[in-house]
């Protein structure tokens, strides 16, 4: 599969570069590499990668769940913004401006520390863990951004298309689900894979309110072993890899909702 | 159609006033269209032909008058409205076929969406209509891979599909190369002699002449004149029709 080869050299590269950047730092100073503690030739090396390994799960999950959460929010506040209804399209825009402004690690900690009290407040008993509120905060603040990717493809679509589905008599849900969403998605879906990705290196932050994922473990075995240039560089290379693995999936997802017509153009 | 049916008004536009912010679009418009009747409507760019036609399936709000289709009069029920453009059949210019269906799924959807026939009926009936305007060896294509001609053929096929009592067409063969206004005037021909009711905005003057039970003129927003096609060719009344005509006929 091309795709795979093209990600898989793009790593191969990035890997490279770090290496020889370190080498060539080498002989510069008297700093002692000390690459076994992430190198999976020692006992040691292989502890330490398959504890920061341990966090591969949390930070996929934590994505994922947000993605889909984001993209869900994102697409009906979306639609609010195209909507006739003044109100809606108000509620939009307040939406959008005010999540937007938010930064994501200030959201983070307004959600983990401030939402329970804001409930408690209301007489709720509601405690949220560590993982829902990094979901709630991630999802939030794309939620945003998406509303915006969806509502700028969807008005993209030519005026002629909703006329002809109005001029036969679809109803508006109709119109959009058969219509008017098909084509939008082929022109969202490349700044939306942005997204995605974005959002899986945001999910590092939920790190300060204790989540294990990735960089908490690379925190973690810093504390430990001391070694955080080696430690980190390989954090860089974990994210790098899951990167390049969503990158290949939007990409498959386009090629797969390209036009039928235009396909092995 | 029924002889009772015959003559009975399906269009009545009464007074109708249209604004886009302050150009006054339509004057005044007064049209009523009878069942099996087929209006060609003609004018200078920028007469209001196309905002008319538009009001009668609501594409466009009219702000004062009264428009009463198929014994309905359309305001902002939407529930109405749905239902009337069920009964419309509107042809574009720029024939907004769906690009990412194929010309088969263009013309089954509204069918099964909007009058919730089966699948296999639906592709039926769209096979008829491709049958009818002579391509369905294209059912399968896409828009994209259609000549312009076919295209609109696919588009008028498409209104077809939801058996409509009444036809709009905004301009069908504006966007047309030459070689291929012909086949959607033939096709547009033989549905005028099936009996359809039609309102037709062109700058076809042959195609006129062919099926125009009466011309309609507009200028400026207002309906100039309204005569059979024979009077209206012959001896125009107005001096703005004798100059739209010596302009359009001159070559």
């Amino acid at each position: 599969m091309l795709g795979i080869s093209m990600a898989v050299r793009t790593f191969a590269a990035f890997a490279l570069c770090a290496v020889l950047l370190t080498l060539v730092g080498c002989g510069q100073s008297s700093y002692t590499w000390g690459w076994y503690v992430v190198w999976p030739g020692t006992a040691q090396g292989q502890r330490n990668i398959g504890f920061l390994l341990t966090g591969l799960t949390n930070t996929i999950t934590v994505s994922v769940t947000a993605i889909l959460c984001s993209v869900t929010i994102g697409l009906i506040v979306g639609l609010l913004g195209i909507a006739k209804h003044r109100g809606a399209r108000a509620f939009n825009r307040g939406y959008v401006e005010i999540v937007r402004a938010v930064p994501i690690l200030v959201l983070v900690l307004w959600v983990y520390y401030g939402l329970p009290v804001l409930f408690e407040s209301m007489g709720l008993n509601v405690n949220f863990d560590v993982f829902t509120s990094g979901v709630v905060a991630l999802a939030l603040s794309d939620s945003a951004f998406e509303a915006e990717i969806f509502r700028a493809g969807i008005q993209s679509i030519d005026r002629g298309q909703h006329e002809a589905s109005d001029s036969m008599g679809l109803t508006y849900m109709d119109k959009m689900r058969f219509v008017i969403l098909p084509q939008a998605i082929r022109r969202i879906l490349p700044p939306l894979g942005n997204q995605f990705v974005y959002m899986l290196k945001m999910s590092s932050l939920v790190s300060v309110i204790g989540m294990t994922e990735l960089t908490r473990r690379a925190n973690e075995l810093v504390v430990a072993e001391y070694r955080p240039l080696e430690i980190y560089t390989f954090l860089v290379l974990e994210y790098l890899a899951l990167i390049l693995v969503v990158s290949y999936l939007v990409r498959r997802l386009e090629r797969w909702m390209g036009n039928p017509s235009e396909r092995g153009r | 159609m029924t002889v009772s049916a015959a003559g009975q008004a399906i269009i009545e536009m009464t007074g109708v006033n249209k604004w886009f912010g302050k150009f006054q679009a339509l004057k005044g418009i007064d049209l009523t269209v009878r069942l099996g009747q087929k209006v060609v409507v003609c004018g200078p760019s920028g007469s209001g032909k196309s905002t008319m036609i538009r009001c009668i399936n609501r594409l466009e709000n009219h702000d004062e008058g009264r428009i009463v289709v198929d014994g309905i009069e359309l305001n902002d029920d939407m529930k109405n409205v749905t239902a009337i453009r069920r009964e419309v059949g509107m042809v574009f210019q720029q024939f907004n076929l769906f690009p990412h269906l194929s010309v088969l799924q263009n013309l089954s959807l509204a069918p099964m969406r909007a009058r919730g026939m089966a699948r296999k009926e639906a592709e039926e009936l769209a096979m008829l209509y491709l049958e009818r305007v002579r391509i369905p060896e294209q059912a399968k294509k896409y828009p994209g891979q259609l000549s312009g001609g076919q295209q609109q053929r696919v588009a008028i096929a498409r209104s077809l599909c939801m058996r409509p009592k009444i036809m709009l067409f905004d301009e069908p063969t504006s966007a047309l190369d030459p070689e291929m206004i012909k086949e959607v005037l033939d096709v547009m021909i033989e549905l005028a002699r099936d009996g359809m009711t039609m309102v037709v905005v062109t700058h076809e003057m042959g195609f006129a002449r062919t099926v125009a039970d009466d011309m309609v003129f507009m200028d400026h927003g207002e309906i100039v004149e309204q005569a059979p096609p024979q009077d209206f060719f012959a001896n125009p009344r107005s001096d703005r029709a004798k100059l739209f005509l010596s302009q359009i006929l001159s070559h």
